[in-house]
């Protein structure tokens, strides 16, 4: 009922914005057919409620609507029907037709029209066959799913109607299914019902799942056509699923390979076991915050663009705190993993509890701008644009980051001091400045992974500890000093945890994972893709 | 015999070391129940407790000191071996309370009649008995160790490769434990003990008792420690640390050794965990956190690795330093911590005993001859 209302609503709104809609008959033919609403008992009701809908006036859905709610009267002294409003104790009467105001009248002088249930079936139906013939396609299609819902028998002649007028491919495919279920559920002959199973079964989707298996228990050649459907519907959906938990599997990759790809730099490529690495992740995305806060208060206009010109403030923040990490404590450290490990957790917590007591503890909010909100459909695939954007962001800094390793000058002197520190520097490699800078650039890239985190995580200074963990864990699972292996490792792991979620659930997947990566390091302790030579000792 | 060797083990620090911890055993547990309240020397059973806590933290940290100072092997997940000892002895706990309950189940715990369960799971089986639940104390965490340790040593898994992943192990089992259907109580893990081997466990001469156990567990595991150290595989676990290609050129099968301490540490912080939950009371995923695990690694660096008396010094002092730094400056302790695990890495790579044996002595070898007054302290222990 509230969603025929919300139809009928929709209705209203479309004759608002289009006027010169023909759908109207005259006001006085329209009047008197509303007056006969009033005129007596249920059966002339019945009857009123027919002829109103048989007229196809877009007006008729709110008057039978308002019907339905009980807000329709008759005046007594003349036997006019319109809408009352309660003011206080009095009704303020409006004309269905017309809209005009008609005064307020006593209670005493006006009497509800009374609905029962079969009037309520009666003004159900035909609402929903008005507004198949909707000029709006949202309207009608919304209608057809309605009657496709409600397997109503008495909406078929409504349906053949509607479906000889629409023009719509979709909509018209949508209103033979609905014509379908409607058409199982009366008493017409096997051969047709068969004909609906299949028509329902091409449509689809989970609304025909459901309504097919309601068959699929039915003796003779329906129930059997039925169950012949449900299982190819069930096969299908399955493909669908599958296909949904790639996209989420894609997705979660993404996401790891932007925490990771930071990781493989500063681990990968120089062996630092930096484990401020979430930390400088956490500082990107509270650098997204700011400038955010700063574009909010000062210029609102640009708030569309807030996430653009967070991108280099964050690399910069995160990128000069992993430099003053390096010129600070990791140089006095190569060579000795343990203790960076140890020293940078260190690290970690401090910055933790400095973010703690410059923002407070609590989460902060960062916006979504318009470009990323929202979802779209492919097929029964829900995409929303903010992972497609986080997707596509990932991809676009690992192929930047590739072309500095492999185009560049810095990147070129990065590999030389990775592969053999002194021959580097006999060969006149400014050794230091290139650690400073290769830490800089695997922190200012953790830093732009926050800008995408903020978007889909709390932003909270424990933001970085949830990534450190699996960050490590895609690194040494693809391989370390290859950054394809940590792009394939993060897409592996990524989806092999999506896939593995809707068999063991999202905590018991997550854990054999992990039990499977430690496996992993057993059997290949270098991972996917292990550098070979001497480098690999080094 | 044995215990002449464990005693010969020991150098003249580690005498005096264990013949503190027997004092401690004794004196502190009598400052708390013979010592009237207003005296100078009275402990109070918070005061008692605490430093009980403190006790077996000092023992996990020898634990880890055992792999890390002396084969090399950088654990962070020793904080799960901990924690699986404390679920051991918390299961044990759970049974012994009975129909005591909420539920007033007079086998099921409370949790686990308000999940619905029937009856117990396998698992829970025997550990109503004390001797099979302490067994299982130092067996689960040295199963799961030798296990582990087994499939990573035989292919080779070192240095900062083993760190993450045993990382990643005590990571698994965080989120495993905090699942309701293992049957470890979830997020809120085992509490509300009532007794122990039929003392109630909140009372003063039980927790004086505690104390003792955990002190004398100490100086035990500090006197198998040092015989381990200095026996001759000590040696092979110190040639192993600092070149472990070149000991199994040599011929030693290196795997073998490494898996030996790992096991044995790994037990040892599980009868660590085991004594430090009945006197906080409760054991829940969080011990298993990573965090926790490098934590304990930060004792050890701080008390000097290596040495065997400095994680006990580290876990003491560090912890000593979170409780009062948590009640007076909680925002501080953080900063405070994370200078700590810079500063010894960068300017204190021997810790403070190292540090006292630079500055004090002048010498970087301790000293080596035995001593009359350590032997006697070692037999009592």
């Amino acid at each position: 009922m509230s969603f025929l209302r919300f139809l009928a609503i929709l209705s209203v709104l479309v004759v608002g914005l289009q006027p010169a809609f023909a759908g109207r008959i005259a006001d006085a033919a329209l009047s008197s057919r509303v007056a006969a609403l009033g005129s007596g008992g249920f059966d002339a009701a019945e009857k009123a409620i027919a002829d109103l809908a048989a007229t196809g006036d877009e007006r008729v859905p709110a008057i039978l609507d308002r019907l339905g709610e009980g807000e329709l009267m008759v005046r007594k002294a003349d036997g006019a029907v319109f809408f009352a409003d309660k003011a206080g104790k009095d009704f303020r009467l409006t004309d269905p037709v017309t809209g005009a105001h008609a005064g307020v009248a006593r209670k005493a002088s006006v009497e509800k029209i009374k609905v029962n249930n079969r009037l309520r079936r009666a003004i159900s139906s035909a609402v929903g066959a008005l507004t198949l013939m909707s000029p709006d396609p949202a309207t009608r299609r919304a209608a057809a799913e309605a009657v496709m819902k409600s397997a109503d028998a008495s909406a078929i002649p409504a349906l053949d109607r509607a479906i000889a007028e629409e023009t719509m491919a979709d909509i018209r495919a949508t209103m033979l299914a609905a014509k379908a279920t409607a058409l199982l559920a009366s008493d017409a002959s096997e051969a047709e019902k068969l004909d609906s199973i299949v028509a329902i079964a091409d449509l689809g989707g989970r609304d025909a799942l459901g309504f097919l298996s309601g068959y699929a228990s039915a003796e003779g050649a329906v129930g059997e056509a039925a169950r012949k459907a449900v299982a190819a519907i069930e096969s299908r959906l399955m493909l669908w699923d599958v296909g949904q938990n790639l996209w989420y599997g894609l997705s979660l990759g993404s996401v790891l390979l932007l925490a990771a790809i930071g990781l493989a730099i500063t681990f990968g490529v120089m062996g630092v076991i930096n484990m401020a690495h979430g930390e400088m992740v956490m500082l990107g995305a509270y650098a997204t915050f700011t400038v955010q806060e700063a574009i909010r208060t000062y210029w609102p206009g640009l708030f569309d663009y807030s996430l653009l010109i967070a991108l280099p403030a964050a690399f910069l923040t995160a990128a000069l705190a992993g430099i003053l990490i390096e010129r600070s404590i990791i140089r006095w450290l190569y060579g000795r993993p343990l203790e960076t490990l140890l020293a940078t957790w260190g690290v970690s917590l401090i910055l933790q509890q400095a973010v703690r007591s410059l923002y407070g503890a609590n989460n902060r909010e960062v916006g979504n701008p318009s470009w990323m909100s929202g979802s779209f459909a492919l097929g029964d695939i829900q995409i929303t644009w903010t992972r497609l954007w986080i997707i596509l962001f990932a991809l676009a800094v690992f192929l930047a980051l590739l072309a500095v390793l492999k185009r560049t000058r810095l990147g070129l002197e990065m590999r030389a001091v990775t592969q053999n520190r002194q021959m580097a520097a006999a060969v006149g490699i400014h050794t230091p400045l290139v650690d400073a800078l290769t830490f800089g650039l695997g922190s200012g890239i953790a830093g732009l992974a926050g800008v995408a985190l903020s978007q889909i995580d709390n932003v909270s200074p424990n933001l970085g500890r949830g990534y450190i963990i699996d960050s490590f864990m895609v690194v040494v699972f693809g391989g370390v000093g290859n950054l394809w292996g940590t792009l394939v490792g993060a897409l592996t792991l990524g989806v092999a945890n999506k896939l593995l979620e809707p068999y063991a659930g999202a905590v018991l997947g997550k854990i054999i994972l992990l039990l499977a990566i430690i496996l992993f390091i057993q059997k290949r302790p270098r991972g996917l893709f292990a550098l070979k030579g001497r480098a690999v000792e080094a | 015999m044995i215990t002449t060797f464990l005693i010969d083990s020991l150098d003249r620090r580690g005498r005096v070391v264990v013949a503190l911890l027997v004092a401690l055993a004794l004196l502190v547990p009598a400052g708390n129940l013979l010592v009237p309240e207003g005296s100078a020397f009275h402990v109070s059973t918070y005061q008692l407790t605490l430093c009980g806590k403190y006790l077996t933290y000092a023992l996990l940290a020898l634990s880890v000191d055992l792999v890390w100072g002396y084969c090399g092997i950088l654990s962070l997940g020793h904080g799960a071996f901990f924690a699986l000892g404390g679920y051991a002895m918390g299961m044990y706990l759970m049974r012994q309370i009975g129909s005591r309950g909420v539920y007033a189940d007079p086998v099921l715990p409370d949790f686990m009649v308000f999940l619905n369960w029937k009856e117990l799971p396998w698992f829970w089986q025997g550990f109503d008995m004390a001797w099979y639940a302490f067994l299982m104390v130092a067996l689960v965490p040295g199963v799961l160790a030798f296990l582990f340790g087994w499939l990573s040593f035989r292919s080779r898994v070192t240095g900062v490769y083993l760190s993450i992943i045993t990382q990643a192990l005590t990571y698994a089992l965080l989120l495993a434990f905090f699942r309701n259907d293992m049957g470890f109580g979830g997020n809120n893990g085992l509490t509300d003990f009532k007794d122990i081997l039929g003392f109630p466990i909140q009372a003063p001469g039980t927790r004086a008792a505690l104390f003792s156990a955990s002190a004398l567990m100490l100086a035990l595991g500090f006197v198998v420690a040092s015989a381990v150290v200095r026996s001759k595989l000590g040696k092979v676990l110190i040639a192993i640390r600092d070149a472990e290609s070149r000991t199994r050129f040599i011929g030693y099968r290196v795997e073998h050794y490494k898996l030996f301490v790992w096991t044995l540490s790994a037990a040892m912080a599980g009868i660590a965990g085991a004594l430090y939950v009945p006197q906080v009371g409760i054991i829940n995923p969080s011990e298993f956190d990573p965090a926790a695990s490098i934590e304990a690694v930060i004792w050890v660096a701080v008390g000097g690795r290596g040495t065997l008396v400095g994680p006990l010094i580290g876990a003491v002092a560090v912890n000593f330093g979170k409780t009062w730094f948590t009640g007076v400056l909680p925002e501080v302790w953080l900063y405070a911590l994370g200078a700590l695990f810079v500063v010894v890495t960068l300017f204190l790579p021997r810790g403070i005993v190292g540090l006292w044996e630079t500055v004090v002595t002048g010498r970087s070898k301790p000293a080596k001859e035995p001593d009359e007054a350590g032997e006697k302290a070692g037999e009592a222990a």
